[in-house]
């Protein structure tokens, strides 16, 4: 089997990028996805809120995607579902294997890697404890409550306040549970205000700042969990542990980039952001190899997604046309308080249009600009008055900034304080 | 006089508001940024509402569940009678995304609307 472009993945990234790289002119497009439907986690994400940035209103999940399956659609581009990809060679030969061919290859002039994200689970917190059933990732949860219609539990606490937990709180109530708490180890919360407006507090759901769980008691089934405050290392104060009775603890503690292919192809990983680096072309350290979407940082908004996708689309398509990164790659860098900038490299040479830098922030900010350097040469600075680590932060970069300086070295984004 | 801190919940940037109401009335909204920011910091502090999202039991398609959403807000207190009534609903497949799944959900004048396609198995 042949194709110009293999696309592996269809959730948001996945078919946002297969659309832009049929409108950039790509014939032979193949996607493949693991799951029995495309949509990739939108298809479970039924609450409103997408689409804002993209379709000026607002969408549940399964209506964002379906938007998007429908373009896909509309162009006939072909699609396999139920198929798991086993291996991206750097030659770009994609293996794979499904119940209708078994396994097989396909020789691609260029491959997107858009395999998206994958929960942070127990093993990764060192929670002692029994292994009793009743422990979920959030996600999982909210498969089990909006795709196969099970409750998971009825006593819940939910430890960690990302958008996924936050949602879940107020799902897992609505559907009957009793959610105790939300516990977030961090003093302010990982997801978005507007969630903990309209999923706690509109709920009466507590949230504990600078708490966690230290233990899960029960050996069957979760008893109760122990519950302690954590000082500013974020290491439990003796004498604040206090007992709480659940019968499930919902985990929402981060996200990580699902790279095993990335990794066994010999792609360069960012050790921040755990996904693959790429240039502002959204090119992997492999040539012909294209990242986008949650597989290479993670994302606050699907719709960000869906902009990043289409880019990394439309590159694909110019790279199968004949485009090639030119020249040496010089690197953007982020520091005072910037935990990590995509893209991580610029090809000055094969500069095609600005560039969008996105990146998140390690703490909460108040009174801070964003500020752009190239080299020592401040030229963009914007104030912010409000950046948390939830939420993802971008400047954009003017193509005539840096064709300017024929001789620069770094892009540097950083935070500075403002004078009041 | 009296003021009220609120988040808007409008979209994901979450604007900090303040609310000032006068005589139970909405004086002025300050802190948003856009219009819609305006109108949820009145309907806030006045009559709250809420989109209700959830899902309802399908017959004989190929998933159990389709997920819905309440065509519009609906006031905050009929959250609950909107979740019992949903619970008794039972839609055959095939279901399409945008099909009224039940009128005039817990009296509210609102539709519950399908947000996915479920087709028969």
């Amino acid at each position: 089997m042949k194709a110009d472009l293999v696309i592996v993945g269809g959730g948001p990234a996945g078919l946002a990028a297969a659309i832009s790289a049929r409108d950039h002119g790509v014939e032979r497009i193949l996607l493949l996805e693991r799951e029995q439907e495309l949509g990739g986690i939108l298809n479970q994400c039924i609450h409103n809120g997408f689409g804002l940035h993209i379709f000026q209103e607002e969408l549940t999940g399964p209506e964002y995607a379906a938007r998007f399956v429908e373009q896909l659609e509309a162009r006939n581009i072909s699609y396999e579902l139920d198929t798991t990809v086993l291996e991206v060679s750097p030659e770009k030969e994609v293996t794979a294997i499904n119940p209708v061919h078994g396994l097989f290859s396909i020789q691609a002039g260029a491959v997107i890697l858009a395999m998206g994200c994958r929960e942070r689970p127990r093993g990764a917190l060192n929670i002692p404890g029994y292994r009793p059933a009743g422990i979920y990732s959030a996600g999982a949860a909210q498969k089990l409550v909006n795709i196969h219609g099970y409750l998971p539990g009825k006593e819940v606490v939910i430890l960690g306040s990302g958008d996924i937990g936050l949602i879940m709180a107020r799902r897992m109530t609505l559907e009957g549970a009793k959610v105790k708490v939300v516990a977030e180890l961090m003093p302010y919360s990982g997801g978005l205000k507007r969630n903990l407006v309209q999923c706690l507090e509109d709920f009466d759901i507590p949230l504990k700042l600078s708490h966690t769980v230290v233990e899960i008691h029960g050996k069957q089934r979760v008893t109760g969990v122990t519950l302690a405050q954590v000082d500013e290392n974020q290491k439990p104060v003796p004498g604040t542990e206090e007992f709480l009775s659940c019968d499930t603890l919902l985990l929402s503690v981060g996200l990580i980039p699902e790279n095993e292919l990335s990794q066994q192809c010999g792609i360069q990983l960012q050790p921040v952001t755990q996904g693959p680096v790429v240039s502002q072309r959204f090119e992997t350290s492999v040539e012909g190899i294209f990242a986008c979407g949650n597989v290479l940082h993670v994302h606050d908004l699907v719709d960000y997604v869906t902009q990043e996708a289409q880019a990394a689309g439309k590159y694909a398509a110019h790279y199968l046309q004949g485009g090639r990164r030119q020249g040496a790659p010089i690197p953007v860098l982020g520091t005072g308080g910037v935990r990590y900038a995509v893209p991580e490299l610029v090809y000055p040479k094969s500069l095609d249009d600005s560039i969008l830098i996105r990146f998140r922030v390690g703490q909460v900010y108040e009174n801070h600009g964003i500020s752009v350097y190239l080299d020592d040469e401040r030229v963009l600075h914007r104030k912010k008055r409000v950046m948390t680590p939830g939420e993802m932060e971008q400047v954009s970069l003017d193509r005539e900034l840096l064709a300017a300086r024929p001789h620069l070295q770094s892009i540097t984004v950083t935070l500075e304080e403002e004078k009041p | 006089m009296n003021q009220r801190d609120l988040i808007c919940i409008c979209c994901p940037l979450g604007c900090p508001m303040t609310v000032t109401l006068e005589n139970g009335q909405v004086a002025h909204v300050q802190g948003n940024s856009c219009k819609r920011g305006e109108l949820y910091g009145q309907k806030e502090c006045t009559h709250p509402t809420r989109m209700v999202t959830s899902s309802v039991r399908v017959t004989g398609g190929v998933l159990p569940l389709v997920s819905v959403k309440t065509a519009q807000d609906i006031p905050k207190e009929k959250i609950w009678a909107c979740m019992e009534e949903l619970k008794t609903i039972r839609v055959p497949a095939p279901v399409k995304l945008g099909d009224i799944v039940c009128k005039n959900i817990a009296g509210t004048n609102v539709d519950l609307i399908a947000t996915k396609s479920i087709p028969s198995q």
